[in-house]
C-alpha cells in the first residue's frame, strides 16, 4: 500500500513534474522505507547487499545502547544530587512535562530515565531540525541525494553535547558541521573531518563556558560535578578513585556528556560494528594500542607537577569520551585512512594523540574530539605514503 | 638544557605552527599545496632556508646590529637594530638565489615542479617571521638553530598535510562558487581548528 502510494507520487517528482525541484525530499522518504530501485542488472561485482543507507541505519541503530544508557545516567546523576540537596524542580520549561510522569524519586529507573530523556530529547530534536533543514535545502538546491550520514551525525553530534548545553547552541554547532564540515565539500563521503565533531569543536572554542568546566555535566540549575578526568587533572590516581571505582567509570555511573559515559554501552553497540566488519578493527586496535603505549611512558616518566601522569592506561578506556570517540568516531569510514596499513597507523596517531592532550596540555582535560579531527586531517596524507611504500615495493619487485 | 630545546622545537612544530597557528606564509601554502610530492619539495626547500637563515640572522643581529653590539669594533652606543628589516631581507635573498641554484643543477625534477615559487621564498613571510620572531624573543645561537628547524619543519607539516586533504577532495563536488581559493580557504580554517588541540600546551 505505502509503495503504491509512493509510485503514485513519483511522476510528479520526476524531470518535467510538478515538484520536480523537490525530488531531493521525495527520495529520502522513499528509500528510507525501501531500498533504491536502482539495481545492478548485469553479471554484479557486489559481494554483499550493504550499502551506504543500511551502513548508516546500523550505525545508528547501535549508539542507541549509549543513548538510552545517557538518558538514564543524566538523570540518575541529576535527581541523586538533587534528592541529596534537598532541591526539588526549579522553574525550567521542561519541568511542565516531567511533573506529569514523575515523582523525581532517584531510585527509580523510569523517573531517572523520563529526567534524562526530558533534557536529551530536547538537544537530538533540535539537531535533527536544524541540521536536517541544511541537508534537505543543500539536497534541494544542488541535485544530490538527502543520505542516511546525516542520522549517524546527528545522534552522534547529541550524544557529545553535555546535558545542560543550551538548545540554541546545539542548532548553531550542528549548522556549523553539517554545512562548513560536510556540505561545502559536495555532501557525505566528500569531506576530511568528521562532521559531528566540527560542530562540536566549534562550539567548544566559540562557547567554552556551556561545553567544558565543571558545571554543564549535570542536569540541574547552579550545580557543579567534575568530570572524572578533570578530576584527575587535580588530584591524581588518589583523587580519581576516592570519587569513583572502575567499574564504575566502565558501567556509566559518573558526570559527563549524555552518550560518552558508560563504556559497556558503547562497546555493546561498537562490539556489533566491529563483528560485522563496518567499524574497521584496524582503527579500533591502532586507538588501543596508541593508548596503552602512551600511557606506559607517561606512567614510566612520571612527573611531580602534573598528577595527570600517574593515572595508567586502562583507567583512560573508561574515562571521558575514549570509548565513544574510539567506537564510534574514528572509524568514521569518510574521514578515516582508507588503506589497511593506514588504518592502523591513524588510529595510533589518534590514541597517541588523546593521551597528549589529556596529560600534556593543561587547558584540555579531554582530548578525544581534538585527537580524531587532528588524526582527520592526517588521514590522507597517511594514505598517500602507504600508497606510494606499494608502488615502491611492487616496483622492485618486478624489475628482478 | 636538553630538555629546553626540545621543548623549543616542539613549541616552534606544533603549538606555534607557522602556518596553521599565525596564519604566514599563505600565498605559497594555497598556492603550492595541490600535490603531495611538489608540497613535500617545497616544504623542504623552507626547512633548509629557514635553518640556514635564521642562525645567520641571528649572527648578524647580536654581532652587528643591536646596541652596543659594535663595541668590539670600538663603537660604543650604536645600536643599527633599525636595519634588522633590511639586512633579514638581504639574508634571506641571498640564500634562496643559491638554494635556486643548486637544486636547477642537482634536483631539476623539483626545480621545475616548484618553478616561480621558489624565487617566491625570498617574500615567503613565514621565513621572514621566523627571523623576526627570533629578534623579538632574544633568542640565543642555539635555540635560534633549533627555532629555524622547528618553525620550517612546521610550515612544512602543514603544507603536505593540506596536500594530502587537497589531494582527496579531488573527489569532492564543491559548489561552483567556492571551487578552487574558496575551498581552500575554509579547508585551511578547519584544519587550524584541528591544530588548536595544542593551543595551550605550556613547554
Amino acid at each position: 500500500m505505502l509503495r503504491d502510494f509512493f509510485d503514485k507520487l513519483e511522476p510528479h517528482f520526476e524531470k518535467g513534474g510538478k515538484y520536480e525541484k523537490y525530488y531531493a525530499l521525495y527520495e529520502m522518504v522513499d528509500t528510507f522505507f525501501y531500498s533504491p530501485p536502482s539495481v545492478t542488472h548485469a553479471a554484479s561485482h557486489v559481494r554483499d547487499g550493504i550499502d551506504l543507507k543500511r551502513i548508516m541505519i546500523t550505525v545508528w541503530l547501535c549508539t542507541f545502547p549509549a543513548m538510552f544508557f545517557g538518558m538514564y545516567n543524566v538523570g540518575a546523576q541529576a535527581l541523586g544530587y538533587m534528592a541529596e540537596n534537598g532541591i526539588t524542580a526549579t522553574g525550567d520549561w521542561r519541568f511542565f512535562f516531567t511533573d506529569l510522569l514523575i515523582a523525581y524519586n532517584p531510585d527509580s529507573i523510569w523517573d531517572c530515565f523520563i529526567y534524562g530523556a526530558a533534557y536529551f530529547i530536547p538537544i537530538y530534536a533540535v539537531t535533527m531540525i536544524a541540521g536536517g533543514l541544511w541537508e534537505v535545502l543543500f539536497a534541494v538546491k544542488r541535485g544530490h541525494e538527502v543520505n542516511e550520514g546525516f542520522f549517524v551525525t546527528s545522534v552522534l553530534f547529541a550524544l557529545t553535547c553535555p546535558p545542560s548545553i543550551p538548545l540554541w547552541q546545539v542548532a548553531l554547532g550542528i549548522s556549523f558541521g553539517v554545512v562548513l564540515g560536510k556540505e561545502v565539500f559536495g555532501g557525505t563521503g566528500k569531506n576530511f573531518l568528521n562532521p559531528a565533531l566540527t560542530g562540536r569543536a566549534f562550539l567548544f572554542f566559540a562557547y567554552p563556558a556551556s561545553m567544558s568546566g565543571d558545571s554543564v555535566w549535570t542536569a540541574v540549575d547552579g550545580f557543579s560535578g567534575a568530570t572524572a578526568l578533570s578530576v584527575a587533572a587535580n588530584g591524581g590516581m588518589e583523587a580519581l578513585q576516592g570519587s569513583l571505582t572502575w567499574f564504575d567509570a566502565f558501567f556509566g555511573n559518573m558526570q559527563g556528556s549524555v552518550g560518552e559515559t558508560s563504556s559497556l554501552a558503547l562497546l555493546i553497540g561498537g562490539g556489533f560494528l566491529l563483528i560485522t566488519g563496518i567499524a574497521s578493527w584496524r582503527i579500533v586496535l591502532g586507538v588501543f594500542l596508541g593508548t596503552a603505549v602512551m600511557g606506559l611512558v607517561f606512567n614510566a616518566a612520571g612527573s611531580d607537577t602534573n598528577p595527570m601522569f600517574e593515572i595508567p592506561f586502562y583507567w583512560h578506556y573508561v574515562l571521558g569520551g575514549w570509548a565513544l570517540g574510539t567506537f564510534f568516531m574514528a572509524t568514521d569510514p569518510v574521514s578515516a585512512s582508507m588503506t589497511n596499513k593506514g588504518k592502523v597507523v591513524f588510529g595510533i596517531l589518534i590514541g597517541v594523540m588523546v593521551m597528549l592532550i589529556r596529560v600534556v596540555n593543561p587547558a584540555f582535560p579531554e582530548g578525544m574530539m581534538l585527537a580524531i579531527l587532528f588524526g582527520n586531517l592526517f588521514a590522507p596524507t597517511i594514505d598517500h605514503f602507504v600508497i606510494q611504500a606499494n608502488i615502491k615495493r611492487r616496483l622492485a619487485r618486478n624489475v628482478q | 638544557m636538553l630538555e629546553h630545546y626540545l621543548s623549543l622545537l616542539v613549541k616552534a612544530i606544533f603549538v606555534e605552527n607557522m602556518a596553521l597557528a599565525f596564519f604566514l606564509g599563505m600565498c605559497t601554502f594555497i598556492a603550492v599545496s595541490k600535490k603531495v610530492q611538489t608540497a613535500l619539495g617545497l616544504g623542504i626547500a623552507v626547512i633548509v632556508v629557514q635553518t640556514i637563515t635564521v642562525p645567520v640572522n641571528n649572527l648578524i643581529l647580536t654581532g652587528l646590529l643591536k646596541e652596543d653590539a659594535l663595541a668590539w669594533a670600538g663603537l660604543e652606543g650604536v645600536d643599527l637594530s633599525f636595519l634588522s628589516l633590511l639586512s633579514f631581507i638581504g639574508v634571506i635573498a641571498a640564500l634562496v638565489q643559491i638554494l635556486e641554484m643548486f637544486l636547477d643543477k642537482y634536483v631539476p625534477a623539483l626545480y621545475n615542479a616548484l618553478g616561480v615559487f621558489l624565487p617566491l621564498i625570498t617574500v615567503n613571510c613565514a621565513i621572514l617571521g621566523g627571523s623576526l620572531f627570533m629578534a623579538e624573543r632574544d633568542y640565543t645561537f642555539g635555540e635560534s638553530v633549533v627555532y629555524g628547524v622547528g618553525s620550517g619543519a612546521g610550515w612544512a607539516l602543514a603544507i603536505v598535510v593540506l596536500a594530502g586533504i587537497r589531494e582527496k577532495m579531488k573527489y569532492s563536488d564543491v559548489p561552483s562558487g567556492l571551487r578552487g581559493l574558496g575551498i581552500t580557504f575554509i579547508t585551511v580554517g578547519l584544519m587550524s581548528l584541528g591544530f588548536m588541540s595544542f593551543s595551550g600546551i605550556q613547554l
